[in-house]
């Protein structure tokens, strides 16, 4: 593997890169015509343009991202997260083509990008599920399982994942709508109508357990990451270690994680996400075959780079720690810097960053593709940059974090800075007693 | 100066809720304020673009998948 090509954008292929840079490897960015003065593209030893602005016609084009691997001749394909990163089609149309995909094989993709059958695979592994169908269910079979295990439920999209194509029901009569309501949303949406039921467990928080697995068969866990602080189910802070965790439970779920990338001969990097309840239990949810967002908050309590270990891993090499090697050292914290307005329920900010000055110092990683006279397009994610602060224990990481939103200066466009400098002194935050309604129970009571 | 509709966002204008789906409102439609009349897609999310007043649509200034700016004419509104 001498010559990698980014498949993304914004602050994953910037980190990417890095990661190739390290490794000795060069890069090819490719990009659309509304990200060419984007910093991977300034980065990057080579750049394409594949397309125009919408994700459809460009970042999510495979042939024209293909048609740029082979005119630049690279043998490698860097997914990142979002877009192609959890498409089977596209690992296989690089497989076809000779091209390393960094990442899990096809396979793997589907047999856990379909959710229901990965319920199953977990299930038959030993996995703890959460009560529900056995795989994509009918209405009738969806009312039949929701009566035995009661109300409310959630119905799920199998094609969906990420916190898409969900829906709750309170009672019978709801749940005949909702499931023809989520059927005809995940055809339009992910062109397969399959649906599958959960019981909706309240008050759980939102952990998941990073593996990391090779060629040779080795596999680790990198401990856990407690996600449940989110808004309409997508994540604005997070943290490893989870506060929740005792270590019986941190063993249970690390080995339970195991298991299921086992049963799926997961290669690479992937994230096992659970619900933990108040009592303790913890619960499948899904697996994620690629990098997380929040994956920088595990690299600074192990000291691993995730994204340089899928690089090697997808050229052949091992694992390069043992897990007796793997020790927590620390807490860290990932705050999401989106181009969003809180005080507008978090509307989209597009537009041109007139001034940006970034926070350092002790314990402090930025990871960001923004710059001073970067213009934010309308197209894409809002995510713009991830502060990441490490610390001994959870209340210097906590410290540190709060000093840098102190110190993070953005102009020209409304950010989340604000909303997570109240987040960080809210009591619950502070304590690390809150689970995954905590934001919108929250958000409620202020108004 | 007639009377518009504005989308009140930058990014993609659609006339249907989903692909499959009916267009909200067509030319020649009676609209009241507040009536939904499109969705603007931005980083991602959808927004409903409502008419701020009653009238009755004279012709679509942009079409369907178009790139809007915030504040740009999207309906014309007529007698």
């Amino acid at each position: 593997m001498e010559k990698v090509l980014i498949a993304n954008r914004g602050e994953i292929a910037v980190r990417a890169i890095r990661a190739c840079r390290e490794l000795g490897l060069a890069t090819v960015a490719v990009h659309s015509t509304a990200d060419e003065g984007a910093l991977h593209v300034r980065q990057a030893d080579e750049a394409v343009c594949i397309g125009p602005p919408h994700a459809r016609q460009s970042y999510l084009n495979v042939e024209a991202i293909l048609e740029a691997a082979r005119r630049t001749g690279v043998d490698a394909v860097y997914p990142g997260y979002g877009f192609l990163a959890e498409n089977a089609a596209f690992a296989a149309a690089c497989r076809d083509e000779n091209l390393v995909f960094v990442g899990p094989s096809p396979e793997a993709i589907e047999a856990m990008g379909d959710k229901a059958r990965a319920r199953q695979v977990a299930a038959a592994a030993g996995v703890p599920t959460i009560p529900g169908t056995d795989g994509k269910a009918s209405l009738e079979e969806a009312l039949e399982a929701a009566a035995e295990i009661g109300y409310p439920v959630l119905v799920k999209a199998a094609a969906g994942g990420g916190g898409r194509g969900i829906r709750a029901a309170r009672d019978e009569t709801e749940l005949a709508g909702v499931i023809a309501r989520a059927a005809a949303e995940a055809g339009a949406a992910f062109g397969d109508d399959g649906v599958y039921l959960e019981k909706l467990l309240v008050g759980a928080r939102h952990v998941e357990v990073q593996v990391l697995g090779d060629s040779q068969g080795n596999l680790v866990h990198l401990f856990e990451r407690e996600c449940s602080l989110q808004r309409r189910r997508q994540k604005l802070l997070e943290e490893a270690p989870s506060p929740a965790l005792d270590a019986a439970t941190r063993e249970a779920m690390a080995g339970a994680a195991l298991r299921l990338a086992r049963a799926a001969r997961y290669e690479n990097a992937g994230t096992v996400e659970f619900l933990l309840d108040r009592d303790g239990a913890f619960s499948f949810i899904e697996m994620n075959t690629r990098i997380q967002v929040e994956h920088p908050v595990t690299e600074l309590v192990t000291g691993v780079d995730l994204v340089r270990e899928q690089l090697s891993i997808a050229g052949g090499a091992p694992v390069s720690v043992r897990q007796d090697e793997l020790v927590l050292s620390g807490a860290a914290i990932e705050v999401r810097i989106n181009a969003e307005d809180p005080e507008r329920d978090f509307l989209p900010s597009p537009g041109e960053i007139t001034a940006l000055e970034l926070p350092r110092g002790p314990g402090v990683r930025v990871d960001t593709a923004a710059y001073a006279g970067y213009t934010v397009p309308p197209f894409y994610d809002s995510l713009i940059a991830k502060l990441c602060c490490h610390g001994r224990d959870r209340a210097e990481a906590l410290e540190r974090t709060r000093r840098a939103l102190e110190e993070f200066s953005i102009e020209g466009i409304h950010t989340t800075v604000p909303f997570h400098r109240e987040l960080l002194d809210d009591d619950a935050v502070q304590a690390g007693e809150y689970d995954v309604e905590y934001l919108e129970r929250r958000s409620v009571s202020v108004r | 100066m007639p009377e518009t509709i504005k989308s009140p966002l930058p990014g993609t204008f659609y006339r249907r809720p989903d692909p499959t789906a009916d267009p909200y409102v067509s030319e020649g439609d009676q609209v009241q304020a507040g009536d939904v009349v499109g969705l603007v897609e931005i980083m991602k999310s959808f927004h409903e673009i409502h008419a701020d007043a009653g009238g009755r649509i004279a012709r679509f200034l942009v079409e369907n998948e178009d790139l809007v700016d915030a504040g740009q004419d999207i309906i014309e509104l007529g007698g």
